[in-house]
């Protein structure tokens, strides 16, 4: 299946949830709306001429405040039809909140927590929504780009 | 049987095998010959660590022997990047270590942080912040040659040492 036809196949059950492309992209890439993600991913994932079955990754990304987004891109893998695709959500930098996707692909339950841990992305109806990596005591979101290092952790001092 | 063969238990020569030295040096012999560190690492550095275990290296022959109990061992060698989230269970893990005890700080990420100085806001700026450090290894890691070089320093700085004449208690008689 090629990336036209995929578009056309959720294009014909979702007629809005593409908001746009991206050719120039590896792999290319389609902008969907926040509130169909989960059900583009059921379709992607389920349909038998596509049949992702595999997300190679999940990535959240702060386009900081004079942009004023956030990101979550979904890198999809289709292992019986050698498929790539990625899809493109773009958030609101308050409170950035989108469906979790862990319900379809286990894998998505660990990045999903990665990017709530160093950006503060909510992932609903995630399975067990905690920080991952930092400790559970940790202020803040690291990767997010207006964030402030605190002086001291736990007494020790944080700067060099 | 030969009477002479017989008999060589009971000749007495009277090379009886008696070394006279000082008790200190004894310690510190016995200390500085069986430094067994304990069997962690942290990152890249304890790949290094690992090798310098390995046959090519043979860390043996210094009576380098890794525990895999804080109390056991004598040494730590922390090899790696250590975060903040790391370095209080490093501290703890060295606060269960008998003395005496040594720390061997291997590579730049545990010396001052290394290539994260700058913007590793997960990790300490070096391990000497929360424990004292007795060798630093430099090196992005060192090689085992390096970590080698690190235990004979060790071991140099152990001779000096006295268990009779501490001198901690010097300064407080002070």
């Amino acid at each position: 299946m090629s990336f036209e036809e995929i578009k056309e196949l959720i294009n014909r059950q979702f007629p809005v949830a593409i908001l746009s492309e991206d050719l120039t992209a590896t792999p290319n890439t389609l902008e969907i709306s926040k509130d169909f993600i989960l059900s583009v991913c059921q379709l992607l994932y389920e349909h038998d001429k596509t049949y992702f079955d595999s997300l190679s990754c999940l990535t959240g990304l702060d386009n900081g405040p004079e942009i004023n987004t956030m990101e979550v891109i979904y890198h999809l893998y289709s292992i019986p039809y050698d498929l790539h695709l990625a899809l493109k959500v773009i958030l609101k930098r308050e409170r950035p909140e989108i469906e979790s996707v862990a319900s379809i692909w286990k894998t998505a339950d660990w990045h999903e927590r990665e990017a709530y841990d160093l950006l503060g992305i909510t992932f609903r109806n995630h399975p067990d929504l905690r920080r991952i990596l930092l400790p559970a005591d940790w202020e803040g979101h690291p990767l997010k780009k207006d964030y402030v290092e605190p002086e001291f952790y736990h007494g020790m001092k944080v700067d060099y | 049987m030969d009477e002479s063969l017989s008999n060589v238990g009971r000749i007495k020569t009277g090379e009886s095998g008696i070394i006279i030295s000082k008790l200190d040096d004894l310690l510190n012999w016995a200390r500085l010959s069986s430094l067994w560190p304990m069997g962690f690492g942290l990152a890249c550095c304890a790949i290094e660590f690992m090798s310098t275990a390995s046959s090519a290296y043979d860390l043996d022959r210094f009576g380098v022997i890794p525990r895999n109990s804080p109390r056991q061992s004598d040494v730590m060698i922390v090899s790696g990047t250590v975060t903040f989230k790391m370095a209080e269970r490093v501290k703890r893990l060295y606060e269960q270590m008998a003395e005496p005890r040594y720390v061997i700080s291997m590579g730049s990420c545990a010396n001052c942080g290394g290539p994260y100085w700058e913007h590793g806001y997960h990790v300490l700026k070096g391990i000497d912040r929360v424990i004292p450090v007795d060798v630093y290894v430099p090196g992005c890691p060192p090689r085992p040659e390096a970590l080698i070089g690190g235990f004979l320093k060790l071991q140099e700085k152990i001779k000096g040492e006295s268990a009779l004449r501490p001198k901690g208690i010097e300064k407080l008689m002070k």
